[in-house]
């Protein structure tokens, strides 16, 4: 009898294992081999040649290829990263606008989902819908469309100088504001809906219990309503900063050519200056810099589910 | 007048019923309330949840309000606490109208029946929650949470947080963060309804104890009867919104004033007759060829639809006897026992067709009981047994 069960735990962490297989299998393909490529070219040198770098790993030269090919290899690129403060500053300007662009985000995508979480239940879902229904036009078309609001005599400009609030129209286009209008614009529900998610679920009868020991509702929001909310707050804070860091469309169509972001700096040297190792070597630093929140939400999400309330009937 | 009696050491064992002894300042004309309800009315929509409800408590009392499913208790507790606002009526707390104050100013502390501990804080800081907003010094708070904590019993789990404790030690995270408070009224919406049977009777005799080291005044909701009797110095009975009768529990129990309460409190025989003659000491019900004598004044007409009101556990069971007697006992045959352990049931299906139960307490240790169905019996018992209800 014994051996039977045996079996059958064999076979169980089998069906385990092989649940598992498929995601594993899934990122193998499709983010750690092409990773390996970038790393591989990022420790290449430029020639003007197709492909347009070297060494290139012959395998019909068999061992001697392999040799040849990693005696090849350098880490130049990566100290031209380091020579070089164009690199070092678009990194940082890329961190800066994500952060800002969070805090933006933050505050307007807060109060939107906790109205959403307090409306009638009906009324919820089309607000809901009212957040994705963006999502239904390509993303490319919709920062076009804020080009032609903000330029100079644009839907925007038209509105400021009809109400009087302005007497010159001003120049939005090519500015840092309309990098921040297009970004908070387009990450807005990627902070709207996780803050939406875990405000929801909280339980009405934890803010009566607060006004009950005595707490006007205005401190029962700082003391119950956000502190419960904390892991929706992290989930859209990671779920916007990770992305903008590495934004290239928005900031290239809206944004001014003098201070570039990270993303355009690693399209720069690939597209134009044909320096694919540079570029290889660029984006694998953003990876190495985008890991460490990346890490913090794992954990954070690992911790969440150990925490489930559901579990005690919370 | 009731907050002396905090330094008294109650044990739980003695307690039979939940008062002190002649602690009733109910009967007293000229005691004034500590919450005083005027006609206080609140509907959702088309239902009223709550209808013309009058009431009055006092200082130190355990009120337990008793009532089915969906009769409005928790509502009422909800008007108490400020969370709804009545459509009519007024509620006094020391002769004050609190319908302006909003339920953070109330000084009020409800215990849920979710009991809605704050996940994200540990016992600890749920307990001293209440404390903080009145903004007292830290080492107050302290030791106030302290001495709650051991009050209830969760001496040491104060760093847990909520999720990691029992269902019965959550419910005296509930209980001791709303105690910490001190409030005017405490109101416990079906505070032992999640526990299980055994745990919930001891914390029955805890609540009592607590009640009573405090010398605060509790407002219970409960649905069950049982509870009530024994933690209520009095009972409120509630029905489809309205308070239907408000007594201690022997009250309630003996002296049920309707044909409903009587029947919700415990198990009762409803013989309907009509009121044959009524003195101010005694009451005959003529009913088919018997009569019924109640030693008590009836406040109704001659020949009025009247109903005796009868505990089984009052009604003598024995073996048929010839001619039956007229008055208080009729005769039928046994049709069905219920046996309890310590009490057996009698069903008896009586000539006329009406079925009488008749509760039997098993004293003697014998498997074989003395009578079985289909048995012929008498039922019979005295004058004082029953109660003569006009509604
Ligand atoms: N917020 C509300 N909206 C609409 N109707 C309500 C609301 N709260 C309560 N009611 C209705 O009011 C009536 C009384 O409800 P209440 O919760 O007070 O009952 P209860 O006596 O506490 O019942 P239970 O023993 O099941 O808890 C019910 O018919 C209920 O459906
Ligand atoms: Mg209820």
């Amino acid at each position: 009898m014994s051996k039977a069960l045996r079996r059958d735990a064999r076979r169980r962490a089998w069906n385990v294992r092989a649940v598992i297989l498929l995601p594993a299998l899934w990122l193998a393909v499709f983010f750690l081999v092409p990773f390996l490529i970038v790393l591989k070219i990022s420790l290449s040198q430029t020639v003007i040649a197709q492909p347009p770098y070297i060494p290139v790993l012959d395998l019909a030269a068999g061992w001697q290829g392999v040799k040849d090919f990693v005696a090849g290899l350098s880490p130049e690129s990566y100290g031209l990263l380091g020579s070089d403060d164009l690199y070092y500053t678009s990194y940082l300007r890329s961190l800066s606008i994500a952060a800002f662009s969070v805090a933006i985000l933050l505050v307007i995508g807060y109060p939107m989902a906790y109205g959403i979480s307090r409306a009638p239940r009906r009324v919820q879902a089309i607000l809901v819908l009212a957040v994705i229904l963006p999502f239904l036009t390509a993303f490319l078309i919709r920062i076009y469309a804020w080009i032609n609001i903000l330029q100079r005599d644009g839907l925007l400009n038209k509105v400021l100088l009809t109400l009087g609030l302005v007497h010159e129209p001003p120049i939005w286009l090519s500015t840092d504001t309309a990098i921040y209008i297009g970004i908070v614009y387009s990450y807005l529900p990627f902070m709207v809906l996780p803050l939406y998610a875990s405000l929801e679920k909280m339980d009405g009868a934890l803010l009566e219990a607060a006004a009950d020991l005595g707490c006007p509702w205005w401190k029962s929001f700082w003391l119950v309503t956000v502190p419960l909310s904390l892991p929706g707050v992290m989930a859209g804070v990671l779920l916007c900063f990770i992305p903008i860091v590495g934004e290239f469309v928005v900031p290239d169509l809206l944004g001014g050519s003098d201070a570039l972001m990270i993303g355009q700096t690693l399209w720069t040297e690939f597209f134009l200056n044909k320096d694919w190792p540079v570029a290889s070597a660029v984006a694998v630093a953003l990876l190495l810099l985008l890991i460490v929140p990346i890490v913090i939400y794992q954990h954070l999400q690992v911790r969440a589910l150990a925490n489930d309330p559901g579990k005690a009937g919370l | 007048m009731a907050a002396d009696e905090t330094g008294d050491e109650a044990a739980g064992g003695t307690a039979t019923s939940g008062p002190r002894a002649g602690f009733a300042p109910w009967s007293n004309p000229n005691a004034r309330p500590l919450l005083r309800l005027e006609g206080i009315g609140k509907k959702f929509g088309d239902i009223a949840a709550v209808e013309q409800l009058s009431l009055d408590i006092h200082e130190g009392e355990f009120f337990a309000l008793l009532g089915p499913s969906g009769c409005g208790k928790t509502t009422l507790l909800r008007l108490l606490a400020g969370f709804e606002q009545p459509n009519e009526g007024r509620i006094l707390l020391d002769g004050e109208d609190i319908a302006g104050v909003p339920p953070h100013r109330r000084p009020v502390n409800m215990m849920f029946q979710s009991y809605a501990l704050f996940p994200h804080l540990t016992v600890a800081g749920n307990v001293a929650f209440g404390l903080r907003q009145e903004a007292l010094p830290r080492e107050e708070i302290d030791a106030r949470v302290n001495a709650m904590l051991a009050l209830v019993k969760l001496d040491g789990l104060g760093a847990r947080k909520p999720h990691q404790l029992s269902g019965g030690q959550r419910q005296r995270v509930a209980l001791a963060r709303a105690l910490v408070k001190r409030p005017r009224v405490f109101l416990l919406d079906e505070p032992l309804a999640a526990l299980d049977r055994k745990l919930r009777e001891e914390t029955r005799f805890e609540l009592m104890e607590l009640q009573r080291k405090l010398g605060l005044t509790f407002i219970i909701v409960t649905h069950d009867q049982e509870e009530a009797m024994i933690l209520a110095s009095r009972i409120g009975v509630m029905d489809r919104g309205r308070l239907v009768q408000v007594a201690t529990p022997p009250e309630i129990y003996e002296q049920p004033n309707s044909r409903w309460v009587a029947d919700f409190i415990g198990d009762v025989n409803l013989i309907e007759g009509q009121l044959a003659s009524a003195g101010p000491e005694a009451a005959i019900v003529s009913f088919g060829a018997g009569r019924l004598r109640a030693a008590q004044a009836v406040d109704a007409p001659l020949g009025a639809v009247v109903w005796l009101a009868l505990r089984p556990e009052k009604v003598r069971i024995a073996a048929a006897a010839s001619p039956e007697p007229s008055e208080n006992a009729c005769s039928g045959r046994i049709v069905e026992i219920g046996y309890l352990g310590d009490v057996s049931i009698y069903k008896v299906k009586l000539d006329s067709g009406l079925i009488m139960k008749a509760a039997v307490a098993n004293l003697a240790r014998q498997v074989l009981r003395p009578f079985s169905v289909g048995d012929p019996v008498a039922l019979s018992w005295p004058a004082d047994a029953g109660v003569v209800l006009t509604q």
